[in-house]
């Protein structure tokens, strides 16, 4: 086990654990699903193993039911760095690869 | 600790921490702990009309695990310093679990 895991650190492209997916989207635009209907997408700058993460240029999108009419309200918000706490992370997507 | 150390430099700095009740209190960032619990002076709620409860409030204790967001001032964020250190994190986490 101690073996495999220094041959992955030399190795920065390898995924053996999940949260590898996420250290190699440090830097790219990453989407993030949360808890509470809430979407972010944004450049990932840091992450931790709570999934706190730290992201620039953020657009939040929140889908919020209207109570009387039944329509689907999207609301949009920009933030220019923004801390995310980990415990409302639901998943961390990863830009698209070519 | 990586956030812990990053809230740590982030002190003075004005922030705006968005709770998960969805409130938001804009306010000086004071101290923080391990926990990331958070102490904000002079303090303002951002929707003061629908949260009339703090506006005499100068200072708060804010519980970490309340927290949904906080937004921060980017000029004062090294993004490539953050970078790294969240890469060593994440070797110094291998490591660890690889010794078990």
């Amino acid at each position: 086990m101690a073996d495999v895991t220094t041959a992955d650190q030399l190795d920065d492209s390898v995924v053996s654990e999940p949260l590898d997916l996420v250290r190699l989207s440090l830097s790219e635009r990453v989407f993030v699903k949360l808890k509470g209907d809430r979407e972010i997408r944004g450049t990932l700058h840091g992450y931790d193993s709570h999934c706190n993460l730290v992201l620039s240029e953020v657009e939040e999108t929140v889908y919020v039911m209207d109570d009387d009419s039944d329509v689907l309200k999207t609301i949009k918000k920009q933030s220019e760095m923004l801390f995310v706490r980990g415990d409302a992370v639901v998943l961390i997507s990863p830009p698209q690869r070519t | 600790m990586l956030f812990f150390s990053f809230y740590k430099t982030l002190i003075d700095e004005e922030v705006i921490v968005e709770l998960k009740n969805d409130m938001s209190i804009r306010g000086t960032l004071k101290s923080v702990d391990q926990f990331l619990n958070i102490k904000l002076d002079d303090i303002s709620v951002l929707d003061e009309i629908k949260y009339p409860h703090l506006s005499s409030v100068k200072n708060v204790f804010i519980r970490g695990s309340v927290v949904r967001y906080v937004h921060l001032p980017a000029a004062v964020v090294d993004t490539t310093l953050l970078e790294d250190a969240s890469r060593k994190e994440a070797a110094s986490q291998a490591a660890k679990a690889g010794g078990r």
